[in-house]
């Protein structure tokens, strides 16, 4: 069964770096091995999680090691190869959503579409996500009016649009209430499925890890302390 | 009777002077906003030293950058066959570097509290550097560099010690409203020097005015 992962993983990273501020040090040394479908990064706050997804996403630099997403290497330190974030087709969800204030939900849908294309044929593949999340009523408000589960469900959509090749979500569901987690939880993983891209989601959230119940990477400090289905690696740390 | 012409003037040299120290402001305060930028807080502390150096200091500098036997002076009057020094080209100088450094300083720190993850959200969608920088950076920076273009244009509209040392005063020419003040109170025109004056204190306050309603922080923080 691992073996079979490893030999199918789309996104591998290794990654080495060290982060000290007064005494006060951080230090991150991981290797990760993604296969499509949806992958759980789990690990109480301060393992290292966000850090990990913003250097595979090419906005934070690590001091050593290198990314790939199957057949692209996204990152090498030793061949100084360290490809832009908007060259690398890696969507990611911050738990901020960080969705644009500035425009609608269309507008921020049809950020990421790639071009070249029209701003109609834009706004319609926008419009077609939308539709997808189940937030088209959406398409012509601003993100100061959405509940959390709307904007999350935009910013999913956003993500999408952009036809990355992985998809990052840092702590996607931080802001919902139970039910509604168990709802965009079990919705994401039939996108995920169909899509067959690799899906990292990051969560400290216990019972959302095994809800899931994927494939799950148990980090802490810094470093992996176990990989397997969550079930197990759960029943194992009580 | 009010004198239009040296009121007409200034607001003339400070709409071209607040237009270039828009332009220029606006893109060191980009270049000032990037994180990894060796020279920074010396650009920086260039870009606000007219804010205390004696108008003398810097009028001299731009007299001996600008004049007509330095190369700039030179290139620029073989090209327009006129001199930038004691002409409105000069006057614009002076009222440009008056402006800039609060344009740049209120750019710099709108850029600066634009969100980072708004930007990374647009480099991972696909957005260049460029791009990221004039649909996200600018536009949610845009009521903070409006305020600073405004104090700026207020600035520059009643400078008066450069324009005095690089432009001169000659009516028609350089004469902006704050000379013509200077001209009235020293040939004992006291009346004049009151109407220009509160004209000019009317406009100053109306735009401060105007800049504490754009900086008030509205509730969605947009």
């Amino acid at each position: 069964m691992a073996s079979e992962r490893l030999s199918e993983a789309g996104l591998r990273a290794r990654l080495s770096l060290q982060r000290g501020q007064n005494g006060v040090g951080f230090k991150l040394e991981v290797t990760l091995q993604f296969g499509p479908g949806l992958n759980v990064l789990f690990g109480p706050s301060g393992s290292g999680k966000t850090t990990i997804l913003s250097a595979i996403a090419g906005l934070l630099r690590p001091d050593a090691g290198h990314i790939t997403l199957y057949e692209q290497t996204l990152f090498d330190a030793a061949a100084q190869i360290d490809l832009a974030p908007h060259l690398r087709r890696v969507a990611l969800v911050f738990q901020s959503l960080a969705l644009f204030p500035h425009l609608d939900a269309l507008g921020n849908v049809a950020y990421g579409v790639p071009g070249p294309a029209s701003k109609a044929e834009r706004h319609s593949r926008a419009h077609a996500w939308l539709t997808r999340m189940r937030v088209a009523h959406l398409a012509r408000a601003y993100p100061s009016s959405f509940s959390g589960g709307e904007a999350q469900r935009v910013a999913l959509a956003r993500a999408l649009a952009s036809e990355p090749r992985a998809l990052l979500l840092d702590e996607p569901f931080s802001a919902l209430d139970q039910a509604l987690v168990s709802d965009l939880g079990a919705e994401l993983l039939d996108h995920v499925n169909s899509l067959g891209l690799p899906v990292v989601l990051v969560t400290h959230d216990r019972n959302l890890a095994r809800e899931l119940g994927t494939e799950l990477t148990l980090l802490r400090e810094g470093r992996v302390e176990r990989v397997g289905p969550a079930s197990e690696v759960l029943a194992a740390r009580v | 009777m009010i004198e239009l012409e040296p009121l007409l003037l200034s607001f003339e040299v400070a709409l071209l002077a607040t237009s270039l120290a828009s332009l220029l402001g606006v893109a060191l305060a980009a270049l000032l906003a990037q994180p990894r930028f060796w020279g920074r807080e010396l650009l920086d502390a260039a870009i606000t030293a007219p804010m205390v150096l004696p108008p003398t200091v810097l009028g001299y500098y731009l007299l001996v950058l600008l004049g007509r036997e330095s190369a700039i002076g030179h290139a620029f009057e073989s090209l327009t066959g006129a001199p930038i020094v004691f002409s409105r080209g000069g006057a614009v100088v002076a009222a440009t570097i008056g402006a800039l450094p609060l344009i740049c300083k209120a750019a710099r720190a709108a850029l600066e509290s634009v969100d980072v993850r708004l930007v990374g959200a647009a480099r991972t969608l696909g957005a260049t550097r460029f791009r990221a920088f004039f649909t996200v950076s600018l536009p949610l920076a845009r009521r903070g560099i409006l305020a600073g273009v405004m104090l700026g244009f207020a600035r520059a509209l009643g400078d008066f010690g450069v324009t005095l040392m690089i432009a001169g005063n000659i009516p028609g020419q350089t004469r902006t409203a704050s000379l013509a003040i200077y001209d009235a109170v020293l040939s004992g025109r006291d009346a004049d020097a009151t109407r220009l004056s509160l004209i000019m204190t009317l406009f100053a306050m109306s735009v401060l005015i105007g800049v504490g309603y754009l900086t008030k922080q509205r509730p969605d923080g947009f």
